[in-house]
């Protein structure tokens, strides 16, 4: 047995679990635990599997591309590191955003949240705790009741309604052809709903597919496409022409009319259908706290949605900053991602190596080389890996830290950090959730609790979303329809070397670009990302990571089946194409093999 | 095994009468050069057909293909997967996972050798033996292969599986390959663009599904049908461009009147793609529209081809027609590109026959 010095346990004598690939998030990704004969998780191991190289790509280009190609870092959080890039240029340029620009992209960044929260709610979590074949047995009547019972206001809830949506899914099971629901874990008691919440959930399943498509029409409309819309450094790319020649294909009156629709749309879904599927789901699910990992001991959130353009302080954010650590709620720490002590990213158990060991890093001197190799205990071969062993190297995804610390990031950091503040929305979400389940602050510390912050996240987003489409219309009318400044959009009115940092939060948590500019080239591109920080890997102390540490000393049914695995990984969002895209920034060739 | 929906039944629910059913398979004979006779044969295998399997796989990506894909507005992504295909296996969406993931592919890829398509996500890395993406401990180039095998054609989804993308700009550092050039005995249908707009990937799926046979594609593979033509041909802008009414600088008079982008970096004039008409999120906008130039993200290479800002340098203002007329040499290599597709029809018809001979066995 091993104390983590983050305070953990870890017991890896047990039998061995792996569960390669994890499905259900973007990716790939790798988790291998040990469970004692209880088959209560003792020992945890979370790797990322792919690797794609993208900063050592940027290396040399023009620095206002730069957006496009992070934005390629992510096709599910797609936008967020594409504003994350040109905040990053700007900052190291000195460029000033216009107002319009920056209430149109808290706007995009917003509806991002939004879409992120319901696509993975409904298409990547909601099946570790709802159950569709059960959903058979339900009767419609008594779902519709149901349905009115838990939100009274939506309008789809009558028993034909139901009815339907299980007529078809019978047809769809009984064809034996479950396409999705192949070899799901239906019979497994970890499923605890009641076969009207599962009809309910399912059905919902199927409406917010339906209305994710709708949600995304913002980015359409300010970026041209979705996924990935079009950025600008300095502003947004798209005009403002109200009433004047040519208005037809600007951002007009129709175009407003339409975002506005669909900004209204999206809070009625979160209010009527998101949030209450969350509490009834929950409800049912009290009694499984488990999951809670870092939570309750270090968040990190870099906080966003600035008041207004070029201010990044913190008591200008909507969603907050701050740092805890050591399980301190009362003291939130101030975070600079300057600070070349507080941010740092270590290799010991990555596939990297740098020239020390357990040596850390700051993203401007960020350097990565990698080094695939197995431990001396893993099982199988290097091309058919059975068990890794984790007391060596064994995943593509770094080890970052905040001043040593292990960080969780995300929406539950965010609401963490938030209520530690006073944040006074997030709390008053915060108190209300609690007081409607009858639970304690501490139940936020879990699985649940995390798939519960995104919920009244998605909530806010919503209402801030409305807040900054107001303040776009207002400075329109006060006669300002300026969206990009171009004054140094030429790179000849650049300085010879300039560094930035641009900041956001993703739907997954903290993420941060660091960027260095010589001769109006890209000189050095580092990403530290949300999945960096939640699916990392142990460091030279041995604290072991967010993913890590949420599955331990869980409790699982049924050890050959990872619904509870899935369930608290999920819980996360995880992002690993996000996670692992670092490469050598001077780019060494590396092994040849020959194409298969 | 009575209560399959079959391909019949689905074509009925979506609104096709039995008249329309029975014409369409007496253009699927005909389509195929076979007579009359052959009609009543395929109506019944029609009819008694289980959805078609789609195995659909991720290598290096980024998901934004799958998120193109769940936007379809028509057909809606919903109906696609509970009533025109049986997505066997996609680790994005998939309840299962690990071993019971892995055992839903193995299951998928034995029982129905020879009839699922194979949807590629991604490509994969060659470099450092394949382990840049690992699935089930095991390089994914093997799971491509693996998969490959037996599927009867292979649609390559975006960039990435087209031509490489991102991760293969230069230097391309963990030698991302695309598909096509890892599997090279199986037709392959690309349809590139980063990503692909919806409708067109679902339009794709939908036409292999209801002719039963490849879209008819062009020298690259790509399907003519959205790919033949380039943007800047069918823009809105097009007007402002041959009157040599431009954007000057982001945000000036011109931009705010919706000149052309060309001056800003638009690759349009050198992007075959269907942004132009089919445009993006049900027809809601597309980049030019919404103020940006083209950044040719359906184009190989496009990542390598200098700043999205450049101007496009080998086009001169009145030289575009000039230029477009020496693709169109370049593409009399068209009987290449004939001879690939029907390649590839020939290799569906045998499937299909395989298909048909084991039902009249059975």
């Amino acid at each position: 047995m091993t104390l983590t010095p983050n305070g953990f346990d870890l017991d890896n004598t047990g039998r061995r679990i792996v569960v390669d690939p994890v499905t259900r998030i973007e990716g790939h990704m790798r988790c291998e635990v040990n469970v004692d004969e209880q088959g209560v998780i003792r020992n945890a191991v979370s790797t990322g599997t792919m690797w794609r190289g993208l900063e050592v790509i940027l290396k040399g280009r023009d620095p206002r591309d730069a957006w496009a190609f992070t934005e390629r870092i992510c096709g599910v959080c797609t936008g967020t590191h594409a504003l994350t890039s040109v905040r990053a240029v700007e900052d190291a340029l000195g460029i000033m955003i216009p107002d319009n620009a920056n209430s149109i992209r808290n706007i995009m960044q917003l509806n991002l949240e939004i879409h992120d929260h319901v696509v993975h709610f409904y298409h990547l979590h909601a099946l570790d705790w709802v159950n569709p074949i059960n959903a058979l047995k339900a009767d419609p009547k008594a779902t519709s009741e149901l349905q009115q019972s838990v939100s009274p206001s939506h309008p789809m809830s009558s028993p034909g309604y139901f009815r339907d949506v299980q007529n078809r899914l019978k047809k769809f099971v009984e064809s034996g052809q479950l396409g999705l629901f192949k070899n799901g874990y239906w019979d497994n008691p970890a499923y605890k709903l009641p076969p009207e919440a599962d009809l309910m959930a399912t059905t919902h399943y199927l409406e917010a597919l339906d209305l994710q498509k709708e949600i995304v029409k913002v980015h359409t409309i300010f970026g041209g496409k979705n996924p990935h819309p079009n950025w600008l450094v300095g502003g947004v790319p798209c005009p403002i022409n109200m009433d004047g020649v040519g208005s037809v294909g600007a951002i007009n009156m129709e175009r407003l009319n339409l975002v506005s629709s669909i900004i209204d749309k999206c809070h009625e879904f979160n209010k009527n259908v998101y949030l209450p599927d969350v509490v009834a789901i929950g409800g049912f699910y009290k009694n499984w706290l488990y999951g809670g990992g870092l939570s309750s001991k270090a968040c990190l959130a870099y906080g966003d949605i600035p008041e207004n353009p070029n201010d990044f302080s913190p008591e200008q954010l909507h969603l907050p900053r701050g740092a805890i650590i050591n399980g301190n709620l009362d003291e939130v720490h101030e975070v600079d991602p300057r600070d070349p002590e507080q941010v740092q990213e270590f290799v010991d158990h990555s596939w990297y190596t740098y020239g020390e060991p357990g040596k850390g890093l700051h993203p401007w001197d960020g350097i990565t080389e990698p080094n695939y190799e197995l431990g001396p205990n893993a099982k199988g071969t290097r091309t058919n890996i059975l068990e890794l062993d984790e007391a060596a190297k064994y995943s593509w995804i770094k080890a970052p830290r905040w001043r040593g610390h292990a960080m969780e990031t995300g929406p539950l950091a965010r609401y963490i950090v938030g209520y530690s503040k006073g944040h006074e929305e997030i709390s008053d979400q915060v108190n209300r959730l609690l007081r409607t389940m009858d639970l304690p602050v501490d139940a936020l510390f879990s699985t649940l609790g995390r798939t519960a912050a995104r919920a009244l996240e998605s909530e806010y987003c919503g209402r801030l979303q409305r807040y900054f489409f107001d303040k776009l219309v207002t400075n329109i009318k006060n006669g300002d329809s300026t969206t990009a400044n171009v004054e140094k959009w030429d790179p000849k009115t650049w300085p010879k070397e300039a560094k930035g940092v641009g900041m956001t939060e993703a739907p997954r948590g903290a993420l941060g670009h660091w960027i260095k500019i010589k001769d109006g080239r890209i000189e050095n591109y580092q990403c530290v990302v949300p999945t960096t920080w939640n699916g990392s890997p142990r460091d030279t102390k041995g604290n072991i990571g967010a993913f890590e540490a949420s599955l331990m000393n869980t409790p699982m049914e049924r050890p050959d089946e990872p619904v509870e695995i899935l369930r608290t990984l999920h819980s996360f969002d995880p992002c690993l194409a996000c996670s692992t895209h670092v490469m050598s920034p001077d780019g060494d060739e590396l092994t040849q093999v020959k194409v298969r | 095994m009575e209560n399959i929906e079959t391909f019949y039944e689905v074509m009925r629910r979506q609104g096709i009468t039995r008249r329309s059913f029975m014409k369409y398979c007496s253009l699927t004979a005909a389509a195929l050069g076979l007579g009359p006779s052959f009609v009543p044969k395929i109506a019944h295998a029609m009819e008694t057909k289980p959805r078609t399997p789609v195995i659909w796989v991720h290598g290096l990506e980024c998901t934004c293909c799958s998120e193109s894909f769940i936007r379809s507005a028509h057909p809606l992504a919903k109906d696609v997967v509970l009533s025109m295909i049986s997505l066997d296996y996609d680790d994005t969406l998939m309840a299962a996972a690990g071993h019971q993931a892995e055992a839903a592919l193995e299951e998928t890829i034995e029982k129905y050798k020879g009839n699922y398509i194979l949807a590629v996500e991604g490509n994969p890395p060659l470099n450092e033996d394949g382990m840049y993406c690992i699935v089930g401990g095991k390089p994914f180039v093997d799971q491509l292969h693996h998969a490959a095998k037996h599927a009867k054609a292979v649609i390559s989804w975006g960039a990435c599986a087209s031509y490489g993308c991102v991760q293969a700009a230069k230097p391309n550092p963990t030698r991302a390959t695309p598909v096509h050039k890892v599997i090279t005995d199986k037709p392959i249908i690309k349809v590139p663009g980063c990503p692909p707009i919806a409708e067109v990937m679902t339009g794709v799926i939908t036409y292999m599904l209801t002719f039963d046979k490849m879209p008819e594609l062009d020298r690259q593979g790509r399907p003519q049908m959205f790919y033949s033509q380039r943007i800047h041909d069918k823009c809105y802008r097009r007007p402002h461009f041959d009157a040599g009414q431009f954007v000057e600088e982001w945000d000036d008079e011109n931009a705010k009147k919706g000149y052309c982008l060309y001056k800003m970096g638009c690759k349009g004039p050198t992007t075959y793609n269907a942004c132009s008409t089919v445009r993006w999120n049900e027809g809601v906008s597309f980049p030019i529209q919404s103020g940006h130039g083209c950044i040719g993200c359906s184009e190989d290479g496009f990542w390598d081809q200098g700043s999205f800002y450049d101007r496009v340098t080998d086009l001169t203002q009145f030289g575009v027609e000039a230029n477009a007329d020496k693709v169109g040499l370049g593409a009399a290599g068209v009987v290449g590109a004939g001879v690939a597709a029907h390649a590839a029809i020939s290799a569906l018809k045998s499937a299909q026959k395989k298909t048909q001979s084991k039902k009249e066995e059975a």
